[in-house]
């Protein structure tokens, strides 16, 4: 850990907060993408048994 | 074109056409921010041209999803729109119209108000002149957004929240001439970019209108 | 073969599957050297102290928040002119990450802001543009949001993409006009006597290839789900139907 001196906290912070800030939306995108991914692959699976 | 003007100027007017509402929630406004901040005379001085502005803005906000909504409601939006008249005059005529009944009013009842905040003698006259010019650009804005919201159910509070962020230049320029007006700094300056910022509202958000109005009655 | 072949949500699928997770990979490499290497490795400046590690985030952000706003006005045109749907869907998928990177830069700018200039938040026109960009942002999103159909909601978004474009441009200058600021001027121009010692530029210029790498994966990844969803409502509405 490098000394950060008198601004320790505030450092710290800024790193923390954008960090999680990014982790959120990446988070938010690919869990999205998964969970449409899921649904589509059985609206797919569904919509070709009834036809096929 | 005059008729649709005359039509809605006579449907504001009528009884619940939201006529008078503008300009008594103008005045509640200014009424209450002296309970908010104290009656402290120099302080009110100091804020009256802002309070003025935003309090103006504040208030031709308020009937702004009247402009197409009740339109598009009875149907009336449909007919006008495949009538002669370009769509985009149709939006210019309307924003005039929603002008006339709020922007006009409330640039009158300015001044009167601006004596409850203390506002300095030199400043009622820069607080009149850049209503008058700064309120059609509101209008017309509003008048945008409301086409852009015209379709939608519940409308009044998204276009609250896209109309307000498009005040900003007239908001910052308009209050802007009126401080410099009572320091004797030469409102000229912000009073002819509000000038521009309206002429070019004027000029190009017809055209943006007419095309949302246009995707809505699709 | 011509860039428009990649409107073709089939043809752009296909790439970008293939595009997605190196992208994804080189980002996360080059924010975490960027990161490590400023964090570490970068001496404190003589006056700022440990502060200025924060613009390895700061300016990154910044950067990216403008100029997602810039990719959104531009695939919105590209809808308004030539109809490709994945260019809506692009800048419906970029948005929510352009807030983020408002956000970020909001709050990094405020951290930073109270040890050095003994405030968090002042009215320096820099920060009053990125909250207005930011409200322009949350508008945006919003009017997505709220229409049903999306041909609808992709033709008003980009007229209001288009609009907002010019007021935000316009309420720069005019807060520019109304105060001046506390901000310091470019931290990245050519002009050598204005930049930022070298020491500082090359981890930074990492985190910003970083930046604009994650942007890149983020918003394929996001523009592919809502192609997706978009399928997938069209396969309920025929099933419905059926």
């Amino acid at each position: 850990m490098p000394d950060l001196g008198a601004y320790a906290f505030e450092v710290s912070l800024a790193y923390a907060g954008s960090l999680l800030a990014l982790g959120i939306v990446i988070w938010a995108s690919v869990a999205r993408a998964a969970r449409v991914r899921r649904t589509l692959d059985e609206a797919e699976k569904r919509w070709s048994n009834k036809n096929g | 074109m005059i008729h649709i003007l005359t039509r809605d100027l006579r449907l504001a007017i009528r009884a619940g056409g939201g006529f008078g509402l503008a300009l008594a929630f103008f005045l509640i406004l200014v009424v209450l921010v002296p309970f908010g901040i104290g009656p402290d005379a120099t302080l009110l001085e100091i804020v009256a041209p802002g309070i003025l502005w935003v309090g103006a803005l504040l208030a031709s906000l308020l009937s702004l999803d009247r402009i197409f909504a009740t339109d598009h409601e009875d149907g009336s939006l449909e007919l006008l729109a495949t009538a002669p008249l370009p769509l985009e005059v149709l939006v210019a005529t309307k924003a005039a119209a929603h002008w006339l009944t709020t922007g006009l009013p409330l640039t009158l009842a300015a001044p009167v108000l601006g004596i409850l905040l203390n506002l300095p003698a030199g400043g009622h006259f820069w607080l009149t002149m850049s209503l008058l010019i700064g309120t059609p650009a509101l209008s017309m804005i509003g008048a945008f957004g409301a086409a852009l919201t015209v379709g939608l159910k519940r409308g009044g509070l998204l276009l609250s929240l896209l109309v307000l962020p498009l005040y900003v230049p007239t908001l910052i320029f308009g209050a802007d001439a009126v401080r410099r007006g009572i320091d004797g700094f030469g409102p000229q300056t912000p009073l002819t970019i509000l000038a521009g910022i309206t002429l070019g509202t004027l000029a190009l958000l017809p055209f943006a209108g007419a095309g949302a109005l246009r995707v809505n009655l699709r | 073969m011509s860039f428009w072949e990649y409107a073709n949500p089939r043809r752009f699928m296909a790439v970008t599957d293939r595009v997605v997770g190196p992208s994804f990979v080189l980002a996360g490499v080059l924010i975490t050297t960027g990161l490590i290497w400023g964090f570490f490795f970068t001496p404190d400046d003589f006056r700022q102290g440990s502060t200025v590690k924060i613009i390895y985030l700061h300016v990154p952000s910044a950067m990216m928040a403008i100029n997602i706003w810039i990719m959104m006005l531009v695939t919105s045109l590209v809808w308004l002119i030539r109809r490709h749907h994945v260019s809506a869907l692009a800048a419906k998928a970029a948005a929510p990450i352009g807030v983020t990177m408002t956000l970020i830069a909001l709050f990094t700018g405020a951290v930073w802001g109270q040890p050095m200039w003994g405030t968090y938040w002042a009215w320096d026109p820099r920060l009053t543009s990125f909250l207005i960009l930011f409200l322009f942002y949350l508008g945006y999103m919003a009017l997505w949001a709220a229409i049903e159909d999306p041909d609808t909601a992709a033709d008003l978004t980009s007229i209001l993409c288009l609009v907002g474009s010019v007021f935000a441009l316009l309420s720069r200058y005019a807060v520019n006009f109304w105060n001046q600021g506390l901000h310091q001027g470019a931290s990245l121009s050519l002009d050598k006597e204005e930049n930022i010692s070298d020491v500082f530029w090359f981890p930074l210029l990492a985190c910003i290839a970083g930046f604009i790498l994650l942007f890149i994966a983020l918003v394929l990844l996001r523009t592919r789900t809502e192609i997706r969803a978009r399928r997938l409502h069209a396969i309920t509405l025929r099933e419905r139907s059926a």
